[in-house]
């Protein structure tokens, strides 16, 4: 059972760097763990989840390999965060995926291939192949409500899993200790995740994809997550405008959905293009295997799926508009068919971590001293 | 043939402080570190703070610590300096030195939990000592000194007390490595073994070395035979206990214990030898390194019970573990009807007493026993009891090399050396004579390397 090697693996770690605590002023990892003595299996769910593999500890640490206590934080919490994304998805058949990357990838091929697919077979060539330039021209090509309908189960089939999945982190992590909520803590825990605050490396910042700490990760990490928050918000400001106000897309260049949708796209290119590229150069030692081929497929398709939209955008006056958009859509659907069993999952756990972090920390503690 | 402006030998901060401050008066400087690229650092791969003088408090120091009071714990701890005007020296300079660091890189973090009691004098480099090394690696690395890892240092070539190279050993070949000034900073021989036993016989085997296994001593024992003049008592080790269980060396900071004031501590023999009471924690456990070294076997235990395992770090090797005195005794390998005894004898002792303080001296202490208990002494008579098997974990040792105040080697007459200077532990034995104040080693090492560093480049440049 590799899970309990895990489990058994962090514990005897975790134990070494509660005896040491050096890196207490790199992140909140380390103080979830000086509040501990020993760390239960729901401990080691929680800790790996509140770790952002920012590595500033497996760099100041003395006790790495070859040393014989052999410390490595950062890869094994990794491959304990990779246990707790299998275990708390769902169904189980399709949560082998964290463990199985051609499933993730089957996955996303099949859902595109649905959509490219029917398609060619349902729609006209003549309409696919041609320039459309009235209000609802996007819907000559694909009509609204399959665009409706598929998006909105496949958005909800996402969100679904996603929430039972934090229903169970959030149950399975509970501690020992009490847990009143509180206003300030979510809100902390919030501005910590959206603003990346633990991508520092306690200052310096992370020290990615070597020894040397910068904070460009955290640029091209916020550049991916807001970019996808405004693709998000573009997205909700077009169906307000279509449903509420009665106008059909395209929109002009200069109307709201359209510059959300073009900064979110511009950066989340960017960003995850910046982030596949620091990781074909990070340091192997501190990282999984199993962790980096799931963040590579993530990656892919989410700077693949921006990709098309701003190709959509940019063709959507030729005849290349159609072909643009049955991509753009067919990558949309990989997306999230896979975002429950892939990388995208790691924002639902690791929010909830850091709310269990400032909870936590907000409670009366005893700490045992030097 | 390859010429250096400033040779350092050492890896440690010593010697980073050393060629980052010689790199700022000539262009030529070369490091050389005996150890493996990621075994780098020596013993300050374990360090975690420093002890500067400040005027006043900071986001970093809770409170303003003035020359007078720094160099007044200094003599309190080591019972006079060797070399007072040095003390004086590195006490004064230690000011200076967090400007010097941030300007170096170095990033800085508030104290650990649980060590507000060294807040107002030291200063928490972010991440630690190797974090610190690293960042000193770095900034070596862009302002272009020469590192080399691996470099066994084969001899000195001195003649006629003027430095002109080194002869290294890389592989099977020899090299010469010419230099117009060196600075030695390649730290004390606590990891030597051999060295040890002709001071400590046997019992030496029976030592943790805490630190890094590439102090073994070489460069110090090079420069004593070129006529360098020894000081400090080369039977001197700074020790402190540690699990019995932790590796002979580069265990560090995780093997520490800190449970012996909340119980007691016996011998191999199941008896108690010293009072675990006598003062504060933090002002006493470096005694126990040395006591116990004076034990037989170099052996010892601590005990505790259920009501005060909770209340010290947690220690990274289990504690042993019984319901009884005596299973205790056995899992021990002690003889458990003496070691029940002795527990039944200090219970007895403590009858009276409930409750303690750690934090203070509370006077809660045992009655007529031998050795007393003085303070924080309650019974051990909750199960399940706990035992910890100690031995002493050597932290470094006191002897070293003269130097004057340029940081100057001197001669067994007196007289320093042309151009051959020394920092770090290899001269610490200047100003600590016994004892210690916790982050003052980091003081000297930076002091003296920066000085060491600056004087040698200086020299170079003529």
């Amino acid at each position: 059972m590799p899970e309990v090697n895990i489990f058994e693996e962090a514990n005897r770690q975790l134990i070494i760097c509660n005896a040491c605590r050096y890196c207490e002023g790199y992140c909140p990892v380390f103080r979830a763990i000086e509040i501990r003595r020993d760390f239960s299996q729901g401990d080691v769910f929680y800790l790996s989840n509140l770790c952002h593999d920012c590595r500033a500890c497996y760099y100041a640490c003395m006790f790495t390999p070859p040393h014989e206590f052999a410390i490595n934080i950062p890869k094994i919490l990794a491959e304990a965060r990779i246990e707790t994304y299998q275990r708390w998805s769902w169904p189980g058949f399709l949560a082998r995926a964290f463990k199985k990357r051609g499933i993730t990838v089957g996955l996303a091929f099949v859902a595109a291939a649905i959509v490219i697919g029917l398609s060619l077979l349902l729609i006209p060539e003549s309409s696919l192949f041609t320039i459309h330039l009235a209000p609802g021209a996007f819907y000559e090509v694909v009509p609204y409500v399959a665009m409706v309908i598929g998006g909105l189960i496949l958005f909800f089939y996402a969100l679904a899993v996603w929430m039972r999945g934090g229903a169970r982190f959030w149950s399975e992590t509970r501690s020992a200790l009490r847990e009143p909520g509180g206003f300030k803590a979510l809100i902390s825990s919030l501005t910590a995740a959206l603003g990346l605050r633990y991508l520092q490396g306690g200052g310096p910042g992370c020290f990615y994809p070597d020894e040397r700490p910068s904070s460009v990760r955290r640029i091209y990490h916020s550049l991916t997550s807001w970019g996808l928050l405004s693709d998000f918000v573009a997205t909700t400001l077009a169906f307000i405008y279509q449903d509420f106000f009665h106008r059909l897309p395209p929109y002009p260049l200069m109307s709201a959905p359209v510059i959300f949708g073009t900064v979110g796209g511009v950066a989340l290119i960017v960003g995850t293009s910046g982030l596949i590229w620091f990781k074909l150069r990070s340091d192997r030692e501190p990282e999984s295997s199993r962790a980096v081929g799931m963040d590579y497929v993530f990656l892919v398709t989410l700077g693949l799926t921006a990709l098309t939209g701003m190709l959509t955008l940019i063709f959507r006056t030729t005849a290349a508009m159609g072909s643009m958009l049955i991509l753009h859509l067919a990558l949309i659907a990989a997306l999230f068919i896979t975002a429950p069993y892939g990388k995208f999952v790691h924002f639902v756990y690791r929010s909830l971590a850091l709310l269990r972090y400032e909870v936590e920390q907000r409670q009366p503690q005893k700490h045992v001293g030097h | 043939m390859q010429e250096y402006d400033v040779i350092v030998i050492g890896g440690g901060n010593a010697a980073l402080c050393a060629a980052l401050a010689a790199r700022h008066v000539v262009s030529r400087v070369l490091l050389l570190e005996r150890a493996p690229e990621h075994m780098r650092g020596g013993n300050t791969r374990h360090t975690r703070n420093i002890r500067c003088s400040h005027a006043t408090a900071d986001q970093f120091f809770s409170g303003p610590y003035s020359e007078q009071e720094h160099l007044e714990d200094l003599i309190g701890v080591t019972g006079g300096p060797a070399n007072l005007d040095l003390a004086k020296l590195a006490v004064r300079e230690s000011s200076k030195l967090p400007a010097w660091m941030s300007a170096h890189g170095v990033n800085w973090q508030q104290p650990l939990a649980g060590t507000l009691h060294l807040g107002r004098t030291n200063r928490w480099f972010l991440g630690g000592g190797k974090a610190l090394l690293n960042t000193y690696y770095q900034t070596a690395r862009r302002m272009g000194i020469c590192i080399r890892y691996d470099a066994l240092i084969e001899d000195l070539v001195i003649e006629n007390g003027r430095f002109d190279g080194v002869r290294l050993k890389s592989g099977d070949a020899e090299e010469f490595i010419r230099g117009r000034a060196v600075v030695v900073a390649a730290g004390g021989y606590e990891a030597n073994i051999e060295w040890l036993k002709k001071h400590w016989g046997d019992a030496a085997d029976n030592f943790i070395i805490r630190g890094t296994p590439y102090n073994d001593g070489m460069l110090l024992a090079t420069l004593l035979k070129k006529g360098a003049k020894a000081i400090g008592d080369p039977k001197g080790f700074h020790a402190i206990a540690v699990d019995a269980r932790s590796p002979k060396f580069d265990g560090g900071i995780v093997t520490r214990l800190d449970a012996l004031p909340f119980g007691i501590v016996v011998n191999q023999q199941g008896r108690r030898f010293y009072d675990e009471g006598e003062n504060i924690w933090p002002k006493r456990y470096a005694i126990w390194g040395g006591l116990i070294a004076a034990q037989p076997g170099q052996l010892a235990f601590s005990v505790v019970d259920s009501k005060t395992i909770d209340r010290f770090l947690p220690p990274m090797f289990k504690p042993y573990k019984a319901d009884s005195h005596e299973a205790l005794g056995s899992a021990l390998g002690l003889d458990p009807k003496v070691f029940a005894e002795t527990l039944t004898e200090y219970n007895r002792a403590t009858a009276a007493n409930t409750e303690f303080r750690i934090e203070i001296l509370d006077g809660v202490c045992t009655r007529g026993l031998t050795p007393p208990k003085s303070n924080w002494a309650i019974p051990i008579d909750r199960p399940p009891f706990y035992g910890l098997p100690l031995r002493p974990g050597i932290t470094f040792t006191y002897m070293g090399v003269t130097v004057d105040e340029k940081a100057r080697v001197v001669d067994e007459s007196g007289r320093p050396f042309a151009n051959v200077y020394a920092a770090g532990e290899i001269m610490s034995g200047n100003i600590l004579t016994k004892g210690y104040l916790g982050g003052f080693g980091l003081t000297i090492g930076s002091v003296f390397g920066e000085l060491a560093g600056r004087e040698a480049a200086s020299n170079a440049r003529g």
